[in-house]
Formats: structure tokens, C-alpha cells, sequence
């Protein structure tokens, strides 16, 4: 162990501070980092080029396939349009969110966190970055020790440049999801974009370019709440990237262990090379077993498999495994890998639930709404008549993309109910017709008015009924109608 | 940091305590996170550096201005100009449409509808309540008992000039004083307010003669108030055939209305409201139910 990976052992500091040891993750290859790469590709090629697809919903009406408008309050994922009212969407995927990490945690604990996890591919494309500039783990150490000489400073500052690229077109890309992209880039490259872009992309910039450049291992070590969480989740049948210390132990130098086993000895098949800790990217040793700091990124699998292969040992030192497996294998017994469990069909049926919930709801939303509220000051006002009046804010709500016209009826009132329609465009047998605009919402006062002389009593359940004139769509709700009369 | 030998050192993590001891646990003296360090001090370089640009410190007088002149005030009026001239385009259209358009057109009612609700809370509502129901003595705006007329263009004219005030073209409806310029008896008007009473359907006194108060209502009342009770607008006499009654709806309010009249006044609004208010104004009561 060289004596920059050397972790403090004891010995109290005097500073004021303790700053984390500096982690030079070496490159590796191998199965696991095939993986990595092609998410990267493809969870990168989403965020960055998404917002450019384009997708008809007619003239007037955006045609980004995902955008989220805050200037009209509409969301547009494809053929969903979300209204403000039905971001109950988002707690649903939210659910689903939470639920699909239980189950990928009960399966195979942190794999979220190493290949899927936005600091952990961001870290990846930097670390890229840093290692094609700087060279690899030897290299970068050796650069940190040198004195300031022009060529240091032109890594560092190559370096550097290209970091922040990577983390501008980060912010830039997000706010391309809140506007029309093409019209956006176009603004922003004449100055023109509004102030708000400019912050965002300021912001974004700089939280990628201080995350994935220097707080890395930091932030799943020390920010992210969900180690403990997961900590908390976990148990003996979830696979995690285990180093099968019952195989590698008692580890030695390869001539070491080459003489123990010439001699009759128990010797493992660890060498001791260390490079599945020169390899890991939070710094851990994985041979101390699981520990809060792996990500369980696979990397020292690869690197350690490189070994065995090279040596002419089996492969698999380090493995995806469980604790209990290396139980059973002490014990003579054949390992199992139990996916299917009450735990993971527990919260594959949450996730399942929640889903068809959701699809069900997204595909018989209504495409009309109405909303009624009745007046508070007065609740009802009699006329000269001996007729009672009530007041209503009725808001109708029209999700289609052109002008339509909804035809209001109030039922639950005597025969001769008047009702009628601040600003109604017309009616029909004494109904109020009112048009509302494409993808808009209209807010109408509707006063209603029993019969003369009815005896009301003092709360009669109403209900207010919209029909839409062309298609014949029904929406309802239900309010009261108040009156002095006896309860 | 010189004398750490008399502070303890924690055996296992081999960190100093800090010296606070609970239930037999030491709190180890662990070092803060230079991140965390660093903003820390970041936050105390922001605060000086803000008190030197913004208002902050408080003077025995005063307060220290701050090098940039920010001023809550002024950022205030300056966002309270462009709300007015933001408004104005939609104030310009209101006063050149025809109230009976405003309330066709989609858009105006709108502005027309949430101007004139905040312009009522402001000027109308002290009077005739926040919801425009009034109380004694001032008109109820909900009910259909329009005293001057309720449509568009009668609820205009009175927001405009108002109901017996100086203006010129304010609307007058005076009603005689009965009983204090001795018009009538005590007995008669006793006899005259039973009558309308009866017909209001509000509860008489024993043994009186409405017959004898029908004919002094003929009389006296019916030119302004109708041969059938039913009210002349364009005096301003009101129907008297439901007890909707502006100062009250028992029978010894009638006697104290015929007695001694009370002719409330309703201010004219043309020289303290803009145009375009007082017709938001309009449409906003007419709302409300509107009527004849
Ligand atoms: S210990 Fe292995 S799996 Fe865990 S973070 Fe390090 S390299 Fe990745
Ligand atoms: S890479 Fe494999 S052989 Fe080398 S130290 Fe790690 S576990 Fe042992």
C-alpha cells in the first residue's frame, strides 16, 4: 500500500478541519465497465438530446414531445398533457420511483447507485475526462506532487475547460426541457434567451462542475440520505458485490502463497495486489466486506477478475453474491441466488398497483372538468318573489385543443328552476350554453333561483352537470343549494 | 491549540473529547468538514459584504443606506406604475366598449369582473357589505329590489352621480316628512302604515282601519309609490308590496319611515373613480343578479 492510499489509523488531529483523502480511481476494464459505459451513453444521450424531439399536437399548441411549460402550466410528456390540477401524476411516479429502489436494492442492493445514479455517471464522464488530460492513477498522483511548471498548469487547465463544457451543456440541456429548445439555443446564442435561462444554466453549471469534479465520493458518502436508507433495507438475499473471502483468504504476495501451497499450507487465491481498491471510486477496500461507502459499481469485479485470469485462477474473487451463500459454500452446500422473494414480489406488486392506477386514470381522464363554488357572503339571498337565490364561481375546463361548447344543468332543484349564466353565449330550454376556449379554463358566475313561493329547505344537494354539445361528454360535481327555510 | 495535555484522548478513535461527559458517553472533539468550514466563512464574508451594498444597520436616527440605493419603497411604486400601466390597455378597451358588450366579451368581463370586486371591496363595501348585501338604511345589492333600477345602464348612472347628492345629475326622491311637517296624524299615519303593512304581509296591530288607510294611501302615497303599491323607479319610490324594506321590515319601522323619513344618500363616484372602474363597478353589481 503506497502511502497516499494510506488511511489514518488512529493519531488524533489538530486541525480545525479534517479534509477526505483524495481518491485516484485507476481505469479498469472488463464486463462491468462495459455496462457502465453503454448506460452512460444512453442515460447521458436522453438528457442531453431529448428535448430536441419534436411531436404534433396541432397549431397552437407546442411541439416539443417533453416540456414542461411554467409560463401556461401545462406539462407535455408525448400524447400526455398534464394539468396543473393532475400533478397527482407526479406523486404516482414518485411512488413508483421510491418503490422500483426498494426492489432494485432487494435484488441487488445499491445497483441504482453505480450505474444509474446521475452523480455517479456525471463523476464517470469527468473521471473520462481526467484520465485522458492527466493520464491515469500513477500519473495523477505524481501530477499532484509536481511543482507548478507550464505543463502542469496546461493540463490542469485543459482540464478544466473541458469540465465546465460538459457542465454548461449540462445546464444548458436542462433548460431546454422548460421552452422550445430550437427557438431556445437560438436565443441563448444571440443573448436573447430571458434571464431566468441564464440563471438556471449558471446554476446547473455550476453544481455539475463542483459535484462531478470535486465532491465525487463525497456526495454518496457524506450528502446522499439514501446509503442509510438502503442500509436499513437490505438483508442476507440481496446480491452485493462481496469478496469471497472464504476463496481469497489467508491472501499473500503470489510467491508467498505459491510457497504455502507448495508446503501443504491453506493459501487463497487473493494476492493481495490491491487493485480492486485502486479501482474503486469511493476509495473502498471491498475485501473488509460491505461497507456504507460501495456504490456497488462492479469495478473491482473487473479488476480483480483481470488478476485471476492473469495468474490462471477461475474468476469471481469478487462477485455479485450474498453473505449467505458464502455460508453455504463453507458449509459444502450449493449457493443460491433467490430473486424471487416475498420482499421483491412484494414491491413488484406496489409498483404494478401504482402503475395501472395510473394508466388507468390517464386513460379515462376527462377532457372536460368543472369545478363549483358557492358563494359564502351571502349563502342566499330571497326576493321579492319568495324565491331564493344562490350564487356559484363555476370554473369549466376544456382539454382539448379547440373551442368547445358545454351546456350546464343543475339537477335536484323543483321543476321551474331558473339558472343562469353571467356572460352565457346562449341557452338552450332554459340552460346556459357556455364556450370555452381551446386548452383554457372559464370562470362563470351561475346564479340559481327556486320557484317562487317552493318551500326550500335549508340544504338541498345539487348536482352540476356539464355536457359538452358536439360529443356528448358528461361531467359532474356536486354542491348545495341553501335556503332559510327548515333544516 | 497549544496545551492538549490535560484534554482527554479517546482510547478507540484515539480523537481528543471535547470534556462533556453524559450517562458515560464522551462527546469526541471531531473536526468539521472543510467544505462545511469554508462556507461558513463564505457566509460571513456575504453578510459584510452586504451590509456595505444594502440598507442594514440601524442608527440611533436612521439607518445605514447601503452603497447601491435600494430602496423597498421605490421598487414598490415602481411595480405599482407598471401594474397601472400594464392595466391600462384593458382599462382603455372597457371605456370604449358599451357595458352590454363588456359583458359579451369573454375577456373584459374578466378584467371587468375582478377590477370591480377589488374596486367594491375598496369604496362600496364599507356601506353595503363585502358581499353587497347591505344592512339597514343601505340598499341590498343581491336581492332583485332595485330602488333606482338595476340594470347596466341604471346602476351606472347611480355609481356615476350618485342618489341625492350635489351633483346635477343625481337623482332625487324625496319623500315628505308626514309626521314632522304634521301632514298627516299620528292616527292617520298609524292608519296608512297598517294599511301597507297588510299588504306587505307584514303583521298589523288590532282594530285599525285599513279601510280608512287604503284611502289615505290613495291619497297621500300613490302617486309615487303606485296605486298597487308596486313603486315608481324614476322617482325613486320604492315597491312597498314585499317588505323588503330599506329601513326596516316591522311595522313600527313603516310608522317611523312615514313619520319621519329617512332619505339616504348614495355618493356620486364620477370625480373619485376612474371611468373605467366605475364601469367595472358597474358590470361587477349587475353580477351580482342584476334586474329591473
Ligand atoms: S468496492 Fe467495488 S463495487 Fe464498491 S464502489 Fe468500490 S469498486 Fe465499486
Ligand atoms: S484485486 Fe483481487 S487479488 Fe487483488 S487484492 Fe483485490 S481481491 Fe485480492
Amino acid at each position: 500500500m503506497s502511502a497516499d492510499t494510506e488511511t489514518h489509523e488512529g493519531g488524533h488531529s489538530e486541525e480545525w478541519f479534517a479534509s477526505a483523502k483524495k481518491i485516484y480511481p485507476m481505469a479498469t476494464h472488463g464486463l462491468f465497465r462495459r455496462i457502465k459505459w453503454t448506460l452512460l451513453f444512453i442515460t447521458l444521450g436522453i438528457y442531453y438530446f431529448l428535448p430536441f424531439i419534436r411531436y404534433d399536437r396541432g397549431p397552437d399548441a407546442p411541439g416539443q414531445a417533453v416540456l414542461i411549460d411554467m409560463d401556461h402550466t401545462r406539462a407535455y410528456f408525448f400524447f400526455i398533457e398534464i394539468w396543473p390540477q393532475e400533478v397527482y401524476y407526479l406523486t404516482g411516479l414518485l411512488i413508483i420511483a421510491a418503490v422500483a429502489l426498494f426492489l432494485m436494492n432487494a435484488v441487488a442492493g445499491r445497483v441504482w447507485c453505480g450505474y444509474l445514479c446521475p452523480q455517479t455517471v456525471w463523476t464517470d464522464l469527468f473521471l473520462w475526462v481526467e484520465r485522458k488530460v492527466e493520464g491515469d492513477r500513477r500519473e495523477r498522483i505524481a501530477l499532484d506532487k509536481d511543482p507548478w511548471t507550464f505543463g502542469k498548469i496546461r493540463k490542469r487547465a485543459t482540464k478544466h475547460f473541458f469540465w465546465l463544457m460538459i457542465a454548461w451543456w449540462t445546464g444548458g440541456a436542462w433548460v431546454l426541457y422548460f421552452n422550445d429548445a430550437p427557438t431556445l439555443v437560438w436565443q441563448l446564442l444571440t443573448f436573447q434567451a430571458p434571464m431566468i435561462a441564464y440563471v438556471w444554466i449558471g446554476i446547473l453549471t455550476t453544481t455539475t462542475y463542483l459535484l462531478a469534479g470535486f465532491m465525487r465520493e463525497q456526495v454518496c458518502i457524506y450528502m446522499c440520505p439514501w446509503p442509510r436508507i438502503q442500509a436499513a433495507l437490505t438483508d442476507e438475499k440481496a446480491l452485493n458485490v462481496t469478496y469471497r473471502w472464504d476463496r481469497g483468504e489467508p491472501r499473500g504476495s503470489l510467491k508467498h502463497n505459491k510457497e504455502l501451497a507448495a508446503q501443504g499450507m491453506p493459501a487463497g487465491d487473493c494476492i493481495d495486489c490491491y487493485q480492486c481498491f485502486q479501482v474503486c471510486p469511493t476509495g473502498v477496500d471491498i475485501r473488509k466486506g460491505m461497507q456504507l461507502d460501495c456504490i456497488q459499481c462492479g469495478l473491482c469485479i473487473d479488476a480483480c477478475d483481470n488478476i485471476m485470469t492473469k495468474i490462471g485462477k477461475p474468476t469471481g474473487l469478487i462477485a455479485y453474491d450474498t453473505d449467505e451463500n458464502i455460508e453455504r459454500r463453507i458449509e459444502g452446500k450449493e449457493p443460491v441466488y433467490e430473486i424471487v422473494r416475498v420482499r421483491t414480489i412484494i414491491y413488484a406488486a406496489i409498483i404494478a398497483v401504482v402503475g395501472a392506477i395510473m394508466l388507468f386514470t390517464l386513460l379515462n381522464r376527462d377532457f372536460a372538468d368543472i369545478s363549483v363554488l358557492h358563494d359564502r357572503n351571502p349563502v342566499f339571498v330571497e326576493q321579492s318573489d319568495g324565491s331564493v337565490r344562490n350564487g356559484y364561481t363555476v370554473r369549466l375546463s376544456n382539454k382539448r385543443r379547440h373551442t368547445r361548447a358545454f351546456m350546464l344543468h343543475v339537477e335536484g332543484m323543483p321543476p321551474n328552476t331558473q339558472v343562469e349564466a353571467v356572460g352565457a353565449d346562449s341557452t338552450f330550454a332554459g340552460r346556459p350554453i357556455i364556450e370555452v376556449g381551446p386548452d383554457t379554463t372559464r370562470e362563470v358566475r351561475v346564479l340559481v333561483s327556486s320557484p317562487p313561493w317552493e318551500k326550500m329547505p335549508q340544504s338541498t344537494p345539487v348536482t352540476f352537470r356539464i355536457t359538452e354539445s358536439v360529443m356528448g361528454e358528461v361531467v359532474t360535481t356536486k354542491d348545495t343549494f341553501k335556503a332559510p327555510g327548515e333544516p | 491549540m497549544s496545551d492538549t495535555h490535560n484534554k482527554e484522548v479517546d482510547q478507540i478513535s484515539g480523537v481528543e473529547t471535547t470534556g462533556h461527559e453524559w450517562d458515560g458517553l464522551k462527546e469526541l472533539n471531531n473536526p468539521l468538514p472543510r467544505w462545511w468550514l469554508y462556507i461558513f466563512y463564505a457566509t460571513v464574508v456575504w453578510a459584510v459584504i452586504y451590509w456595505v451594498l444594502y440598507p442594514s444597520w440601524p442608527l440611533v436616527s436612521s439607518y445605514t443606506k447601503g452603497v447601491l440605493g435600494a430602496n423597498q419603497r421605490q421598487e414598490a411604486t415602481a411595480a405599482y406604475d407598471k401594474g397601472v400601466a400594464d392595466r391600462a390597455q384593458f382599462a382603455d378597451k372597457i371605456v370604449a366598449t358599451s357595458l352590454e358588450d363588456i359583458t359579451q366579451d369573454q375577456d373584459l368581463l374578466q378584467y371587468a369582473l375582478a377590477n370591480g370586486r377589488a374596486a367594491f371591496g375598496d369604496n362600496c363595501a364599507p356601506c353595503h357589505g363585502s358581499g353587497g348585501t347591505g344592512a339597514e338604511g343601505y340598499p341590498n345589492l343581491q336581492d332583485d329590489t332595485w330602488i333606482w333600477g338595476g340594470t347596466l345602464d341604471d346602476i351606472h348612472t347611480t355609481l356615476l352621480y350618485g342618489i341625492r347628492t350635489d351633483n346635477d345629475d343625481a337623482r332625487f326622491g324625496d319623500m315628505p316628512a308626514f309626521g314632522t311637517d304634521e301632514l298627516l296624524t299620528r292616527e292617520e299615519i298609524d292608519q296608512v302604515s297598517n294599511f301597507v303593512a297588510s299588504r306587505a304581509g307584514v303583521e298589523t296591530d288590532a282594530d285599525v282601519d285599513l279601510a280608512a288607510g287604503q284611502v289615505l294611501y290613495e291619497d297621500n302615497c300613490a302617486a309615487c309609490h303606485g296605486d298597487n303599491l308596486e313603486g315608481i323607479q324614476e322617482v325613486g319610490a320604492p315597491s312597498l308590496m314585499s317588505a323588503n324594506y330599506l329601513y326596516g321590515n316591522s311595522l313600527d319601522d313603516i310608522k317611523a319611515q312615514v313619520a319621519a323619513p329617512r332619505n339616504g344618500v348614495m355618493p356620486g363616484w364620477v370625480e373619485r373613480l376612474d371611468p373605467a372602474t366605475i364601469k367595472s363597478l358597474t358590470v361587477y353589481v349587475h353580477s351580482f343578479g342584476g334586474g329591473q
